[in-house]
């Protein structure tokens, strides 16, 4: 990066400022001996040339739009769009969660997020005893296709694309939404959208279980082909950091278990499904977090996409450079947020947000005030997208791309989490695969060990939230307004579930479902018989037990 | 013949995957000396109540964040007092409206842990008021 001459006198100058350093802290001295990131990953007092003099230009920085792609995968950056404004939300019923988007949409919102019930979550329908007292507690509950198509009323499904926090039972929603499409005349090759249908994350951090890993990994393979084959503007599988931070994990862990997982979706199509990386890669999405420590951040999420490049053209010698480009949502940190002293929360937000905007991401959520509390209410959602659209339209940070490429700090920060992400993937390969690490408890062990020692730093004072162990406020009431969910939303589902129940053919379910066992047992992809099965009002769970009742159940082992 | 250490089984009720904050309380008991048995996230109360009984536990605690815990957390209560276990303390903790404390407490809850406790300060609730069977 530099001549030999500058870096001789950058030497020698550092050395006088490292003199000068010794003199002042001998008098004053720092007020703490090491300062460090929030995943306490070392931070030096100043960095210079000397710290990325090994870099090359051509194949480290260069230009967005070019190989790795550090910069951002578009030669326009946020000029030609700002990136998607996707507040997540979701609760009680369909028709509640349906006015809640035509909401969001009136207040200048360009993509729908959907938050779903746990009972849904877990492809539990209401009705089933696991289910008592959840029922569109923190999401929409969905049963059957009749709550899709309330849930979806009046969006164009062509103009808008819509994103579905999803997972084990992913094939039966998307099988819904593609039902759907078809029944208003739009075809499959119309419609965008995501399903996170993510399952590895799921065994590593977030814990919505259904099947053991390797037929989870199957039915997210099933997803990928036949998006590939009908449904080109899908992303079949968002690839979820964001649960992996939130669960514990460290800056380093999150960007290294995502992108490993990522890798073992690819080796999986690969494999099972003889399909060529570039025919399937291009559609991969992903999804990180932005977390309080600013730039770690925007280090972590310039890293991600310099790996995945790298990782796509060596690793699974891809030529298509839009298989290369790591396309990502990033939503801000609810673990940094606090119940105490709530309104704090929109800084915390605010920081965030712009943090995976200097990191160039491609679709933003920003959390709101009280999501720590309750459901958020309109007003702390206003405030949390408006601060999105701030940050797009008044601060100038979106003037230009990638403006802390070239900056001492930044490009060295990137550079460590980079190599440290790297020696976690070799060691995941090491050990077989993400699955097999999985299977051992290595990364659910990761995870504990560095959420306990968080914890730790946080009660010893070490590292500090606002509110929690700082600028504490005695007997703080907390006077922001909690948004509740009615127990009267389980007794209407219940209803509606029942109605849907008595007017289908049972014969034609017990038909579908059948066919659907049977495609599991033979290795078929399943996506066309949960289509067929969700238009004859199939629940969720019964395509979920069908799963479960084929590939076997898989349960939380308890990992600490 | 020396006191047998508390014995505690730590339990994630209902559907609730978000399982941080009882991971790390697994790992604080342990340290703090403290028997744990943690049965990881999706059990229903009833195989709360099973597992209390089987392991004869002097603690049981509670964690849930999908707001569920109204129901969740005094359905294990009344199940141990309902299989004669009424002396088994029952703890939960959580994100936990100050509003629903007092109906938790009269259910059976003998103390509810909200954001800000510390994993001493519940360690020394613990060593405080829970006795371990002879």
């Amino acid at each position: 990066m530099f001549t030999q001459e500058l870096l001789d006198k950058s030497s020698l100058m550092r050395k006088k400022w490292e003199d000068e350093v010794k003199k002042v802290i001998a008098k004053n001295p720092d007020q703490k001996p090491e300062w460090s990131t929030v995943s306490s990953l070392p931070i030096n007092r100043i960095y210079g040339p000397e710290d990325i003099k090994d870099m090359d230009f051509e194949k480290d920085i260069a230009y967005p739009g070019q190989f790795p792609y550090l910069r951002g995968n578009q030669a326009t950056g946020y000029r030609g769009k700002y990136w998607t404004f996707r507040m997540f939300a979701g609760m009680g019923t369909a028709v509640e969660t349906n006015k809640r988007w035509h909401y969001l949409l009136t207040t200048g919102q360009t993509g729908l997020s959907t938050a779903f019930d746990f009972p849904t979550l877990m492809g539990y329908d209401t009705d089933s005893p696991k289910a008592k007292g959840e029922c569109g507690k923190c999401g929409v509950a969905i049963d059957t296709i009749d709550d899709f198509r309330d849930l979806i009323k009046g969006i164009p499904l062509d103009k808008i694309t819509t994103s579905m926090t999803i997972n084990p039972p992913a094939t039966a929603l998307w099988a819904m939404y593609c039902a759907s499409a078809q029944e208003q005349g739009i075809p499959l090759t119309k419609i965008g959208g995501t399903i996170q249908n993510d399952m590895l994350k799921e065994f590593i951090a977030q814990k919505t279980l259904m099947c053991p890993p390797d037929p989870s990994v199957k039915l997210i393979s099933d997803t990928i082909e036949f998006g590939t084959k009908y449904v080109p503007k899908w992303n079949t599988v968002s690839i979820s950091g964001y649960h992996i931070r939130e669960a514990g994990a460290t800056a380093v862990q999150e960007l290294a278990f995502t992108l490993r997982d990522g890798m073992e979706y690819v080796e999986d199509v690969i494999k099972r499904k003889g399909l060529h990386v570039d025919e399937f890669a291009p559609r991969l999405s992903f999804f990180f977090n932005s977390h309080i420590d600013f730039f770690e951040e925007i280090a972590k999420l310039r890293a991600a996409r310099r790996i995945w490049a790298k990782a796509m053209r060596e690793r699974y010698n891809s030529q298509d450079p839009r298989s290369w480009w790591m396309r990502f949502h990033t939503q801000t940190a609810g673990c940094s947020l606090t119940a105490q002293q709530p309104y704090n929360n929109v800084v915390r937000t605010a920081t965030e947000a712009l943090a995976a905007v200097l990191g160039g991401t491609q679709s933003l959520h920003t959390n709101s005030l009280d999501e720590v509390l309750c459901l958020p209410s309109d007003h702390a959602v206003q405030i949390a997208l408006r601060t999105q659209q701030l940050i797009a339209e008044e601060t100038g940070v979106a003037n230009t791309i990638d403006p802390l490429a070239g900056s001492y700090f930044v490009e060295a920060l990137t550079n460590e989490v980079e190599a440290q992400a790297w020696e976690y993937i070799h060691k995941i390969d090491e050990m077989g695969g993400m699955v097999a690490a999985i299977e051992k408890g290595f990364p659910q062990m990761e995870l504990s060990d560095a959420a306990y020692k968080f914890q730790k730093q946080i009660d010893a004072g070490e590292k500090i939230m606002i509110g929690v162990n700082k600028y504490n406020v005695e007997d703080e009431v907390v006077d922001i307004p909690i948004v509740e969910i009615d127990d009267s939303v389980e007794v209407e589902q219940l209803k509606r579930l029942a109605e849907t129940k008595r007017k289908r053919d049972s014969r034609k379910v017990a038909e579908c479902l059948k066919d659907l066992a049977g495609a599991c047992k033979k290795g078929e992809n399943v996506m066309p018989y949960c289509i067929e099965a969700v238009k004859n009002y199939a629940t969720v769970q019964e395509i979920c037990d069908v799963y479960r009742e084929v590939y076997g159940e898989y349960r939380d082992p308890g990992i600490y | 013949m020396a006191k047998r250490r508390i014995r505690i089984l730590l339990a994630k009720p209902g559907l609730d995957g978000h399982d941080r904050g009882a991971r790390v309380l697994a790992r604080s008991f342990r340290d703090a000396g403290f028997e744990v048995i943690y049965t990881g996230c999706h059990q229903t109360p009833e195989q709360i109540v099973a597992t209390a009984l089987q392991e004869d536990v002097d603690m049981v605690g509670l964690s849930c964040l999908s707001g569920a815990h109204n129901y969740l957390y005094p359905a294990v209560a009344k199940g141990l007092q309902e299989n004669g276990a009424g002396d088994i303390v029952v703890v939960g903790g959580g994100i936990i409206p100050e509003k629903d404390i007092p109906p938790l407490k009269a259910a059976g809850l003998k103390e509810i842990f909200t954001p800000g406790a510390t994993l001493d300060s519940i360690n020394e609730w613990i060593a405080a008021n829970v006795t371990p069977k002879e």
